[in-house]
Order: C-alpha cells, then sequence, then structure tokens
C-alpha cells in the first residue's frame, strides 16, 4: 500500500478476526463481534507505525492477532515475505524470533512466582539460544539496556515499580533480538513522568538496534512524539493512515479530525470554539453499522455514507483515508 | 556463589514471615496455635511410635494374654507393667495401639490426600487451560462424582479392587488399594477450585507472554499456571486431609478397609464397640478420642488457614 518501503518487513493485508458472541454447546452460527474487519498495512525497518483509536475499536486485536495470540479469521499476515497465518505452533517458533511483543499492564504481563532474570532469560532458554552462565550474562546485559542493574535478577516483580516492570517487560521482548516489538499501549498504566522515560528508552533502542514498532496506544501526543506514520482505527477498519506530521497537521479523514480537536492543550488562550465534538458513542461491533461505520456520527454524512463502504485510498502521496467525501 | 548470602537471605525471609500477616493471623488466633500444636505433637508421635510405646502391639510375641482387659492406669496381671490407657482381651496396650492406629490412619489420610491433590489439580489446570470440549468433559466428569458421597465411590473402588486383585496378594496392597479407594473419591473439589482459578490466570499477559516466546501448552501450565494456582490447594488439602481420615476411618469400621493385620484407628474403634457393653469402655473410647482430636485439630487448622489466606475476610 504505501510504496515507500520496496520489501516491508511486515505486512498486514485484509486481517479480520470475528469473535463469536457465545461459546458453547448450543450456540451454532450465532451472533459475531467483528473486532478486526479488514486492517492491512505496511511496517518498514526502523519504522514506527502508531495505532490510535477508542477503546474497543479493535486496534490491540490487531496486535495480538498480528502475533498468533488470537487466530485471525481470514487475511495474511506476511513476515519478510511468508505468510504466518496459516502457521500452527510449533510452525511459528522460527517467527517468534522475529515478533515479540510489550504489554499494558505491567503487572499482569510479569509471572509473580519468578525472578526478574528468569522472566527475562525464560525466551533464551526455550529456543536453546543461551544456558547457564552464557544465558546469565545475556539477561545481565539486557538488563543494563534496559536501565536496570543486573544484581535486580533476582528479585521477584512484586519487589519493582511501574516503570521497572515495564522494563523487565521489555528486556523479555528484547532478549529473542527480534526485528519487530508490537508495543500494546505500552505506557497507559504508568505515571505521565515515567511514561517519558519508557517510550524515551524505545526510541533509543530503535536507534541502536533498527526496531520497528507497531505502537499501539490511545493517547494522541505520544503516538505523535514517538510515530513515524499514524493509523487511525475506527470500530475495526483503519479510517486513516499517513505520515506523522501529514496526519497531525492535514487529517483528512472527519473522525481524525474529531479526534485531533479533542486532544487536550495546555493553553488557556487557546480559542477552542472551533472545536468539533463528536456527539454519540461508538456503535456496537456485534451489528456494525453498514457503509461507513463512521457516519452515524459523522457532521459531513450524506446519503451514500449510509450505503456504501468507503476504501482505504491514497488521496495525496502517501496519505491514505477512507472517506467518500475526501 | 558464597554461604553467606544465601544464608542472609534465608534469614531475611524468615524475618519478613514473622513480620507478615499471616503469621500475624497464626499469632492471634487461639485456635490455630492449640489446633496446630495438637496436629504436629499427633503426627511426630505417630512417626515416633516405635520409641515412645512399651510394646508393638501387632508383634504378637509381645503380648501377654494374662494382661487382658486390664483396665486404664491398672496393673496387668501378666506383665505387671501399669497401662495407661487399659488394655484389651489379648493383652495388647491401647496407647500403643493408639499410636501405631494413627500411624496408618496419617499415612492412609497424607498418600491419598496428595494423590487426590495431584489428580485433581492436573485434571483442573488441564480443564481451565484449555477449555473447550477437554473443559466439559472434565467438568462433567466432575460434577457426576461431586453428586454422590465420597464414601459411595471409595466402596466402589474398594469392591473393584477386591474383584480384580488375587486374594494372595490383597493384604499386601490393602493399603495402597484405600489409598487410591480415598483419593478417586476426592480429586474432585480440587479441580473445580484450580479450574477456575487456571481460568483467570489464563487471560493473564504472563501466559500470552510464555506464548509468545514459543513456550509449549505443558511447561506454559506447569511453570507458569501451576504456581500462580496452587495456593487454595493447600486449603483444601488440609481439609481434605482431616476429611480422608474420617473416610478411612468409616470404611475399616465399616470393615471394608485395612486388614486386621494393620488396624487404623478405625479398625481399632471396630473393635472396641464389640466390646461396649460388656463394660470394656476403654477399647473403643480411647480410639474414639484420638479420631475425633486429629481430625478436628486438622480441621480446624484448615479452617483458619483458608480464612488467612482469603483477601476478601482480611
Amino acid at each position: 500500500m504505501t510504496a515507500q518501503a520496496p520489501s516491508p518487513l511486515l505486512e498486514v493485508k485484509n486481517l479480520k478476526k470475528h469473535f463469536p458472541l457465545k461459546s458453547g454447546m448450543f450456540a451454532r452460527g450465532g451472533d459475531l463481534v467483528y473486532a478486526v474487519d479488514g486492517v492491512s498495512f505496511n511496517l518498514g525497518k526502523a519504522e514506527t507505525l502508531g495505532m490510535v483509536g477508542e477503546s474497543g475499536c479493535g486496534k490491540s486485536t490487531v496486535g495480538r492477532t498480528v502475533l498468533k495470540l488470537i487466530e485471525p479469521t481470514a487475511g495474511e499476515i506476511r513476515v519478510n515475505g511468508v505468510d504466518i497465518a496459516p502457521l500452527n505452533r510449533r510452525e511459528m517458533r522460527p517467527y517468534r524470533l522475529e515478533m515479540q511483543i510489550i504489554f499494558q499492564d505491567p503487572y499482569a504481563s510479569l509471572n509473580p512466582r519468578m525472578t526478574a532474570g528468569e522472566i527475562v532469560g525464560e525466551p533464551l532458554l526455550v529456543h536453546g539460544i543461551a544456558s547457564g552462565q552464557e544465558r546469565e550474562d545475556r539477561v545481565a546485559e539486557l538488563f543494563r539496556r534496559v536501565g536496570l542493574r543486573p544484581d535486580q535478577m533476582r528479585k521477584y516483580p512484586h519487589e519493582f515499580s511501574g516503570g521497572q516492570r515495564q522494563r523487565i517487560g521489555i528486556a523479555r521482548a528484547l532478549s529473542l533480538d527480534p526485528k519487530v516489538i508490537i508495543a500494546d499501549e505500552p505506557v497507559s498504566a504508568l505515571d505521565v513522568s515515567i511514561q517519558a522515560q519508557v517510550i524515551n528508552l524505545l526510541m533509543d533502542l530503535q536507534d541502536e538496534l533498527g526496531l520497528s514498532y507497531l505502537f499501539i496506544a490511545h493517547d494522541l501526543s505520544v503516538v505523535e512524539h514517538i510515530s513515524h506514520r499514524v493509523a487511525v482505527m475506527y470500530l475495526g477498519r483503519i479510517v486513516e493512515l499517513a505520515d506523522r506530521v501529514e496526519l497531525f497537521v492535514n487529517p483528512k479523514h472527519p473522525y481524525t479530525e474529531a479526534l485531533l480537536s479533542a486532544v487536550p492543550r495546555a493553553d488557556p488562550t487557546l480559542d477552542r470554539s472551533g472545536r468539533q465534538v463528536l456527539t454519540g458513542d461508538v456503535p456496537s461491533p456485534i451489528s456494525p453499522p453498514p457503509g461507513c461505520h463512521f457516519h452515524t456520527r459523522c457532521p459531513y454524512a450524506v446519503a451514500d455514507c449510509k450505503t456504501r463502504t468507503p476504501e482505504l485510498r491514497e488521496v495525496a502521496p502517501g496519505h491514505w483515508a477512507a472517506c467518500h467525501l475526501r | 556463589m558464597s554461604q553467606a548470602p544465601a544464608m542472609t537471605r534465608i534469614s531475611a525471609r524468615f524475618a519478613r514471615f514473622l513480620d507478615s500477616d499471616f503469621f500475624f493471623s497464626y499469632r492471634n488466633s487461639p485456635v490455630a496455635i492449640v489446633a496446630s500444636f495438637l496436629t504436629v505433637t499427633l503426627i511426630l508421635a505417630a512417626l515416633f511410635a516405635p520409641f515412645l510405646t512399651p510394646q508393638n502391639p501387632f508383634n504378637p510375641a509381645e503380648l501377654n494374654l494374662m494382661d487382658g482387659l486390664t483396665h486404664p492406669m491398672q496393673a496387668g496381671l501378666g506383665s505387671n507393667r501399669v497401662f495407661w490407657l487399659g488394655a484389651d482381651e489379648q493383652g495388647r496396650d491401647v496407647f500403643s495401639a493408639l499410636l501405631y492406629g494413627s500411624r496408618v490412619s496419617l499415612f492412609v489420610g497424607f498418600a491419598s490426600t496428595i494423590f487426590s491433590a495431584f489428580l485433581g489439580v492436573t485434571l483442573g489446570v488441564l480443564a481451565g487451560y484449555f477449555g473447550g470440549r477437554t473443559d466439559a468433559l472434565i467438568m462433567r466428569v466432575t460434577d457426576v462424582q461431586l453428586s454422590f458421597p465420597a464414601i459411595l465411590v471409595a466402596l466402589l473402588v474398594f469392591g473393584v479392587a477386591r474383584g480384580v486383585i488375587p486374594p494372595e496378594f490383597q493384604e499386601r496392597v490393602a493399603l495402597w488399594v484405600m489409598v487410591v479407594a480415598l483419593g478417586l473419591a476426592n480429586w474432585a473439589q480440587y479441580a473445580r477450585t484450580v479450574r477456575a482459578s487456571t481460568l483467570v490466570e489464563r487471560q493473564k499477559d504472563y501466559v500470552s507472554a510464555a506464548r509468545i516466546i514459543g513456550r509449549s501448552p505443558a511447561p506454559i501450565m506447569a511453570r507458569h499456571v501451576l504456581p500462580n494456582v496452587a495456593g487454595p490447594v493447600f486449603v483444601i488439602a488440609t481439609i481434605n486431609l482431616a476429611l480422608a481420615i474420617l473416610e478411612e476411618a468409616t470404611l475399616s469400621f465399616l470393615g471394608a478397609g485395612l486388614p486386621v493385620t494393620q488396624p487404623s484407628l478405625g479398625t481399632l474403634i471396630r473393635f472396641g464397640q464389640q466390646q461396649l457393653f460388656s463394660g470394656e469402655w476403654w477399647i473403643l473410647v480411647f480410639p474414639a478420642l484420638m479420631l475425633i482430636t486429629l481430625a478436628l485439630s486438622i480441621n480446624l487448622l484448615g479452617d483458619w488457614l483458608r480464612d488467612a489466606l482469603d483477601p476478601k475476610i482480611k
């Protein structure tokens, strides 16, 4: 889609994940939750793609499906050109080395019964990369890299602060030397001061190691700070995808406009009268509205929007939007 | 690694334990203190029975028929020795029989508890982790199991074993048959509890992280899920230990239990009640008191443990 990278590290095409609403013996062919409904994007080397959207828009499901933590319903997930969507657990193993994840909740993402060193060293153990003293040394090196002291390896997760725990999670993700890291709201659960530290750590690691991030977040200012490109999701679909500056300065999709105008600005003199305030709620992903998902809340909606689904089109070079009116 | 830091770590851990809510709750619960004291004493007494008793009550050579039916605190006619808790009609010291009997009872209790906990925890983790059909199958079996009394299940297993095992081996394996019978009767509660906690833990991101680094289901269950669902198991196991001892006593009392050569407290009570109406009360009353004390103190300990570990009651 975005023609810039000749062979993207990660290429997602028309990814879908529909969850059955009821599970059990008697629920056959029941309602589906259209959590992710045709999402496509590319991720190049050393690139950060920000992914924003409201709660429940499917952005986390995208991250987890890309890692096959959740089996996709349809679509392709190409890593270095190979589609990993149909692979089973055993066939996935080599691709685990390519892609790792950083979780949102620094408390639930670390096993409380394992020491920090065991947590960070486990991937090395599982893939038989290093053992004994060598593993110990690698883990110590990873600790240093994420700003922890190697002598903290013997401590348990509850002995660390939230920010430190997130660093342990980052060290675990880095231990296999992945090319792509899915960062699933990695700073949403942290204090603002700690958020900045963790963001800076992620950016430094990108410079040093050439990592690519799929950075999922709902905080636009964080995304603006870290991303090269930004994708905006609404109800399971990407509605706009563009370079960071382009998206923040010149949004094309009405939903992006509304999102941007909702960002709080620390400037009391700013005239906010022109602000676009969305009314109503996000429709249910169980029965998303026909046509453009956003037409129920869009101030510009016309009759066409209610019947025809807008495709993601390149409205300007490198700037993609899914809107009939642009 | 040097010895010193390890020692300080252990002593630091011990200091932290003494400072914990758990230990505070223990110190402030007279019931727990008395119950744990009694439990430990009875276990130690059973363990060291050969050193604490004047005779081995099941070695016929050490019995003197002249001591038969000696009253408590009286000297036997044959050995001229004071029998604290009296003797039965064969001159068997009731005190010695008690300690040897509680040995068998405790062994069966512990072994069957470990067996049922192992079985229940394994099935519970499997059901909770895999969900779907595996879960449905295991949980339906659990429902069936819980819908009739454990003692019936044990009797059933016992009856089958009696039919299947050749008679010449029966006495030798009787103890293990009892362990298996009680184990199969009591696993369901572990399975249910562990399944519920596994369902909670499975959703947590550390399990997802283990899957993403490429761990297979078996190590995820063993290394990640199991340590985090084990807490309640100890509470159930403690309460179950008392239950297993009582169930074993019931089976032995009914005569379906252990052979006469390895009498447990239940067997002693069965012998004792045959003589109750002829006035030899001590042969019944002391084993019964022992059984009550043992089961009650373990049960109270389990009750306290459950409350102390329950964050909602704190």
